[in-house]
C-alpha cells in the first residue's frame, strides 16, 4: 500500500523529528499538557474523592460526575475555555483536559477508602487512633492501589484527549495529524496516527508496572481497576 | 463615513455573546442539518455496534477462553485516542462519513461487550440449573433466560455507549463529518464565533442526555421485573 509507505517515508526523515515544530517539540508538549493535567486532576479529586470515601457519604455524587463528564465532548470544552478569561495558551488547554481526568481519580480514590474492611477501621480506632489518624495511617495506605488505578486510567485519558487539542491550536502529536488532514497527506496522518497510538499504548504499559510496584504484595491478587472511562472524546 | 461594524456591534451588544437568538434564527437550516448527522451517525453506529456486540458477547459468554482475548483486544483498542484511530481508517477509507462511522462503531462495540457479558455473567448457576432440569435446550437457555437476565447489564450498555459516542462524533470533524462538532469547531476557526460553539455544545450535551433517557425508559419497560425497585 502506498499510504503504509507514505507513512513510513515520513517517519523516517529526520527533519520531520527534529524540526521547530516536530515530533519531538510534538511528544514533549504533549507530554508536559497531560502531566500537568493529571496534576491538577490529582489535586482537586483526590481529598474530594478520600474525604468523601472516609466520610462514607457522597457515592451519588461520584457516580453523577463521572455520568456527566461522559456526556460533555472533549471538543467542546477545548474550544470554550479559551474564550473565557482564561485566555488562549496552556492554561485553558491543561484545566479542559484536567476536567476529564478528575472522574476517573475521584471514583478511585472514593471506593478505595470506603472500601476499606470495616473490622480495620474499627481495629484502628479501638487501637484510639483519631479520625484522622485512621485516615492517614489505616484507610489510605489500604488505598494506594485504587489510587493507583485511578493515577494509570486518568493518565492513559490525558494522553488520549491531548491529541484533540491540536485541533484547537494546542499542539502535542495530534498536530501532526491535524496537519496531514489539512494537506490531505495521508501518509503523515497515517505517521501521526501510529505515533499517537504507541505512545498511548507506551504510557498505559508503564504505569502498569508502576501501579503494580506500588501496590502491597498482599493485595495484589485482585486486579483493581477502576470503570474505564472512553478513551478520547 | 460609516462605521459598519459599530453599527453592527451596538446592535448585538455585547458583542460575541455566547448565547444568541439571532444566530440560532439565522442559521436555523446548517444547525438543524448538523443535528441530522450528529444522530445519524450516533445512532447508526451504536446500532451496528450491538448488531455485532451482542453475538460477540454470547460467544464470549459460551466459549470461555476466547473471552480473554476478547476482553483484552477491546482493552488495546480502547487506549487508542480516537484521532489516532480516525487516522488509521482514513487513509484508507478515505474522508468520508463511513470512516467516521466505523470508528464510532468500533468504540461502541467494546463498550456494549464488555457490558453485556458482565450481564451474562451474573445470571445465577442456580438458575440455569432450574433451567435445564425444565428441560431447556441451550439455545433456548440462552434466548429465554439468559439474555433477558442480562438484559440490565445489556442496558447499561447501550446506554453508555450511546452517551459516549454522542461526544465522540465530534472528533469526526477532522474528516469533516463531525455533526455538531461541525459548529464547534467551525464557529472557533470563524472568528472565535462564541453562540455557533456554544449552541454546538449545548445541542451536543441535550442530545446525549435525550438519548439515554430514551433508552433508560426503553430499559424499564423491557425489564418489568426489576420494576419494585
Amino acid at each position: 500500500m502506498s499510504v503504509i509507505n507514505d507513512a513510513y517515508v515520513w517517519l523516517n526523515d529526520p527533519l520531520n523529528w527534529t524540526n521547530p515544530g516536530g515530533i519531538l517539540d510534538q511528544l514533549w508538549t504533549h507530554l508536559r499538557l497531560s502531566a500537568l493535567a493529571v496534576g491538577v486532576g490529582c489535586l482537586v479529586a483526590w481529598p474530594i474523592g478520600i474525604w468523601l470515601g472516609h466520610r462514607g457519604r457522597g457515592g451519588g455524587l461520584v457516580v453523577v460526575v463521572s455520568n456527566v463528564s461522559l456526556a460533555i465532548p472533549t471538543l467542546a470544552l477545548l474550544t470554550i475555555l479559551p474564550l473565557t478569561f482564561l485566555g488562549f495558551g496552556d492554561t485553558a488547554t491543561v484545566l479542559a483536559l484536567a476536567v476529564f481526568t478528575v472522574p476517573p481519580l475521584l471514583a478511585n480514590a472514593y471506593t478505595g477508602v470506603r472500601e476499606v474492611d470495616p473490622e480495620v477501621r474499627d481495629a484502628a480506632r479501638g487501637m484510639g487512633l483519631s479520625s484522622w489518624q485512621v485516615l492517614v495511617q489505616a484507610e489510605l495506605p489500604l488505598a494506594v492501589p485504587y489510587l493507583a488505578a485511578g493515577f494509570r486510567t486518568a493518565s492513559v485519558q490525558a494522553v488520549a484527549t491531548v491529541t484533540l487539542a491540536a485541533l484547537v491550536g494546542g499542539g502535542g502529536l495530534g498536530a501532526i495529524v491535524n496537519e496531514g488532514f489539512g494537506r490531505l497527506d495521508m501518509g503523515e496522518v497515517l505517521a501521526g496516527g501510529i505515533l499517537v497510538a504507541v505512545l498511548c499504548m507506551l504510557i498505559e504499559a508503564i504505569l502498569a508496572v508502576v501501579q503494580r510496584l506500588v501496590t502491597p504484595r498482599a493485595l495484589r491478587t485482585r486486579r483493581n481497576r477502576g470503570p474505564r472511562p472512553r478513551a478520547a472524546a | 463615513m460609516s462605521f459598519p461594524d459599530l453599527a453592527y456591534g451596538a446592535q448585538e451588544a455585547p458583542g460575541n455573546p455566547w448565547f444568541s437568538w439571532r444566530y440560532i434564527r439565522d442559521n436555523s437550516a446548517e444547525i438543524e442539518a448538523a443535528l441530522r448527522e450528529h444522530v445519524n451517525l450516533t445512532v447508526s453506529a451504536v446500532i451496528i455496534a450491538a448488531a455485532i456486540a451482542l453475538p460477540l458477547a454470547v460467544l464470549a459468554h459460551r466459549v470461555r477462553w476466547l473471552s480473554g482475548p476478547i476482553l483484552a483486544l477491546s482493552g488495546v483498542l480502547y487506549t487508542i485516542p480516537s484521532l489516532a484511530l480516525f487516522a488509521f481508517l482514513a487513509p484508507f477509507m478515505g474522508v468520508s462519513a463511513s470512516t467516521v462511522r466505523v470508528g464510532l462503531v468500533l468504540y461502541a462495540l467494546l463498550v456494549i461487550v464488555r457490558n453485556a457479558l458482565t450481564g451474562l455473567r451474573q445470571v445465577p448457576d442456580d438458575t440455569l440449573d432450574a433451567a435445564r432440569g425444565m428441560g431447556y435446550g441451550s439455545l433456548s437457555r440462552l434466548v429465554r433466560i439468559e439474555l433477558p437476565l442480562a438484559l440490565p447489564g445489556i442496558i447499561t450498555g447501550l446506554r453508555l455507549a450511546t452517551v459516549s459516542t454522542v461526544a465522540l462524533t465530534t472528533v469526526g470533524v477532522v474528516a469533516g463529518y463531525g455533526g455538531l462538532g461541525q459548529l464547534i469547531l467551525g464557529g472557533f476557526r470563524n472568528n472565535y464565533y462564541k453562540a455557533e460553539i456554544f449552541t454546538g455544545a449545548v445541542l451536543c450535551v441535550a442530545l446525549a442526555l435525550v438519548l439515554d433517557l430514551l433508552l433508560a425508559g426503553a430499559g424499564r419497560l423491557a425489564t418489568p421485573w426489576r420494576r419494585r425497585r
